[in-house]
């Protein structure tokens, strides 16, 4: 049916390079195509492969609707040189190999950094973490943490993380400390 | 990209099939998984209530849905090896017949038992009546000890001993229910100690790690994001008590200790005053229903509302208990985790005890010798010639109170308040507000009523029966409740945390539930005037007797079983395993301890070079 059809617009040879590239299988890449096409309005689905999708359309998508860091992940893998953080099919590809079950815990730590520094400026700093926190505990006024509260616990990650004492979190403090964390594996990950 | 090129050209051809044909496999194991969950009772129902409402209110229904099950086993249980072979031999199936024995050496005056079944024209009333309170034509029906005045089925040439078969079924029961909830428990348990052992990073865990990414309903999100607000305030919360805890002054503890001391004396002194009203409310229902039924008098309402005096009671206590005993909690400045903890408990032993008190209570009536009553058989043979359906029945009004109760407050109580909140925008209602879900409430009234089922199965068989459509109905009860009035809680409660501590009441309630039972079985004389076990002294001695028509060698190993010679040197091999197991688990934490202490050196170790790396830079 569907699954017969559109293997045939992606060549094989490029669906051997997209298995080749990323984490995902044969069967996932073709529902990642799938699911990609649907963005598309009808005329352009035929060169899906090369068209880009605006944000907003791929923040229709259910796995990102209710991701708090849905503009951060669309931000992090885009790789559109005009800044509006439109995705091509390759892009959506990378953000699926990253977040799939066989990334290894390496590749998902790298980007869940770039995801959660908000300034794009390399550290975690207490502003980052600041939005972070933000972000876990939802929108509107009175799902925020008091600033006392979320002072104390800046503070608590800073003493479990930051090992240099600078007061930032960078990229391979970062890792050491999720490395050290059991539920990092299982919940950097979406499943289309 | 690059980098994934890289790593992905690292990987061998072997890996990689190997890699692909894991995938595979798991796909399948999860279709199949998703077939199985259409059998499962309730499956789709309880997965719908988790993603709008939390794993927490799920595990009640899922501990629900467990009851039902266990009640359900039960029933067969009983129903096969006690029922069956009466109704099967009433109707002459299979050349079977019944044998009655009569009693030997027993005086007359024990045997008489006429109760009223309902003969010749009474009115609907009465009926209406004798369900409700288990008298009547419902005493005669296999529901209650009663019926089972049989001592032998024969079926064909084989002789059923039907009361070795009562004795035994009972034990079978309790055993069965001890072993599921031990092995339910036992995920939960292994879960909570893993939890409870201080994490390393729990904040950066909760914050790096915290979102689940694979969350794409809009509800369970704002439930995520709800929980994990609560987590951390919780936590933090907890944080800054501890060290008010640690900094307190010598005074300070002082003072401390001694309020807890003095609200516990309160708490203690509430509870006599709830025992000993059940106590006396028992005491004044029993004498007062008795004349009345013994005289056939009018007035039939009033002798409803006397038989169900100690149920109500009962009720009431187990309804203000718990508002006192939050309301006292606070004045003894614990931390918040342990206070939840604490009102429960302190609950759950007022629910558990009242059970305990009312049974008491009836057995003291039972045997009450006042003016030399007992000497013939034992107990009260005038007014109690067949106790032990009186004991179910006492059970089986509980029970049907208790059903009233449930599916009552409902109709009176949160459908008005709902109501009333919607339509109402006055500032004093709204206050109100609309009700939660309070889980631990909830929770312990169906264990309540399953420690009533399981004391009750021993005088009214077929009580499993009821107990189980009581479930049923209440499971669609509750969540018609759950999606019309309730918002979803502000305080989630962690699922395996909460599952655990069900079960562990749970086996509370089945451990209390021995108690009497084993009072019944082995130390107060059976009625001689009706059940199974009028040829015995007490009901154990069936086993005893059995054991005797045994061959001797059988009989030689199993009395020697229960001699000294056998079960000293069992208990001090039993104490040893116990001591060894205790030694490991003591080993395992030590070597978690210090993995520990060497993963903070390791990450000292790390900081100190990083730190020559950066002053090498400089």
């Amino acid at each position: 049916g569907a699954m017969g059809g559109s293997a045939s617009l992606i060549p094989q040879d490029l669906l051997s390079e997209y298995q080749e590239l990323t984490f995902l299988s044969k069967q996932e890449i073709l529902l990642a195509y799938k699911r990609f096409s649907e963005l598309l309005p009808k005329e352009e689905r035929e060169s899906a492969c090369s068209t880009r999708v605006p944000k907003s359309q791929i923040l229709t998508l259910p796995e990102l609707r209710a991701n708090p860091f849905q503009h951060r992940i669309c931000h992090v893998f885009s790789t559109s040189e005009t800044g509006d953080d439109s995705m091509s099919f390759e892009d959506f590809l990378d953000m699926l190999s990253v977040f799939s079950d066989s990334a290894t815990s390496d590749i998902k730590s790298h980007y869940a950094f770039r995801i959660f520094d908000f300034d794009d400026d390399g550290t975690l700093d207490r502003k980052d973490l600041e939005q972070l926190v933000n972000c876990l505990t939802g929108q509107g006024e009175e799902s925020r943490l008091s600033s006392a509260e979320m002072e104390q616990l800046i503070q608590n990650i800073l003493e479990e993380s930051d090992i240099d004492k600078d007061g930032t979190i960078n990229i391979s403090e970062f890792q050491h400390v999720v490395s050290r964390s059991p539920d990092f594996a299982s919940s950097f990950k979406i499943v289309l | 990209r690059a980098s994934q090129q890289a790593d992905t050209e690292r990987l061998s051809r072997w890996k990689k099939w190997r890699r692909t044909s894991s995938k595979s496999l798991k796909k399948a194991l999860s279709e199949v998984k998703g077939l199985s969950s259409y059998l499962v009772l309730w499956q789709r129902d309880i997965h719908s209530i988790e993603g709008k409402f939390g794993t927490g209110i799920q595990s009640y229904f899922s501990f629900l849905r467990f009851l039902v099950l266990l009640n359900f086993i039960i029933f067969i249980l009983m129903f096969s090896f006690v029922t069956l072979p009466i109704i099967i031999s009433k109707y002459g199936i299979f050349n079977s017949t019944i044998a009655y024995i009569s009693p030997k050496n027993i005086e007359e005056n024990c045997t008489i038992y006429e109760p009223s079944g309902n003969k010749g024209l009474v009115y609907f009333y009465t009926y209406l009546k004798d369900l409700f309170s288990g008298t009547g034509f419902l005493e005669v029906t296999s529901l209650f000890y009663g019926y089972y005045t049989i001592d032998a089925v024969w079926i064909s040439i084989m002789r059923y001993n039907l009361p070795l078969a009562y004795l035994l079924a009972t034990f079978a029961y309790l055993a069965l229910s001890l072993l599921w909830i031990i092995k339910r428990s036992a995920e939960g348990f292994m879960q909570n100690l893993v939890h409870d052992a201080d994490p390393f990073q729990s904040y950066c865990n909760k914050v790096f790690a915290g979102w689940d990414f694979c969350i794409t309903d809009p509800n369970a999100a704002r439930l995520k994001h709800r929980s994990l607000q609560y987590e951390l305030q919780t936590d933090l919360e907890e944080e800054k008590l501890k060290q008010k805890i640690a900094e307190r002054t010598m005074k300070e503890k002082l003072r401390i200790y001694s309020l807890r001391i003095f609200i516990n004396i309160i708490v203690f002194a509430i509870l006599l005053g709830c025992f000993y009203s059940i106590y006396r409310v028992t005491v004044f229902s029993q004498e007062n229903s008795n004349v009345s039924i013994r005289n056939d008098t009018g007035t039939d309402s009033a002798n409803l509302l006397v038989q169900y005096l100690p149920s109500m009671v009962i009720t009431l206590a187990n309804f203000i208990g718990p508002l006192i005993f939050s309301f006292l909690i606070r004045f003894e400045d614990y931390t918040p985790a342990f206070e939840i903890k604490l009102t429960l408990m302190r609950c759950v032993f007022v629910r558990l005890a009242s059970i305990g008190v009312l049974l008491l209570s009836l057995w003291s009536q039972i045997s009450d010798c006042g003016t030399d009553k007992c000497k013939p058989c034992g107990y009260n043979y005038k007014l109690y010639p067949c106790w032990e359906s009186d004991v179910g029945q006492e059970m089986y009004k509980l029970m049907i109170f208790d059903f009233i109760v449930i599916l009552a407050v409902p109709l009176f109580v949160d459908f008005p308040r709902k109501l009333l909140v919607t339509h109402c925008s006055c500032k004093l209602i709204q206050l109100f507000g609309q009700q939660e879900f309070g889980i631990s409430d909830n929770v312990l009234e169906i264990i309540y009523g399953q420690t009533i089922c399981w004391i009750g199965t021993f005088f009214s068989p077929l009580l499993p029966a009821i107990a189980t459509i009581k479930y049923f109905i209440i499971f669609y009860v509750k969540k018609i409740i759950l999606i019309h009035t309730r918002k979803p809680a502000a305080r989630p409660i962690r699922a395996s945390g909460s599952n655990f501590f069900f079960l562990v009441v749970l086996l509370i309630g089945l451990i209390l539930a021995f108690i009497p039972l084993g009072i019944s079985i082995a130390r107060i004389p059976s009625s001689k005037a009706c059940g199974p076990f009028r040829n015995f002294n007490t009901s154990w001695e069936v086993i005893p007797d059995t054991i005797l028509e045994f061959p001797t060698v059988v009989q030689q190993i199993l009395f020697g079983m229960a001699s000294e010679a056998f079960a000293v040197p069992f208990f001090m091999i039993i104490c040893i395993i116990m001591f060894y197991f205790i030694a490991l688990a003591r080993a395992h934490k030590q070597v978690v301890e210090q993995l520990r202490e060497q993963l903070v050196l390791e990450s000292r170790d790390k900081m100190f070079l990083i730190r020559k790396i950066t002053e090498a830079q400089r």
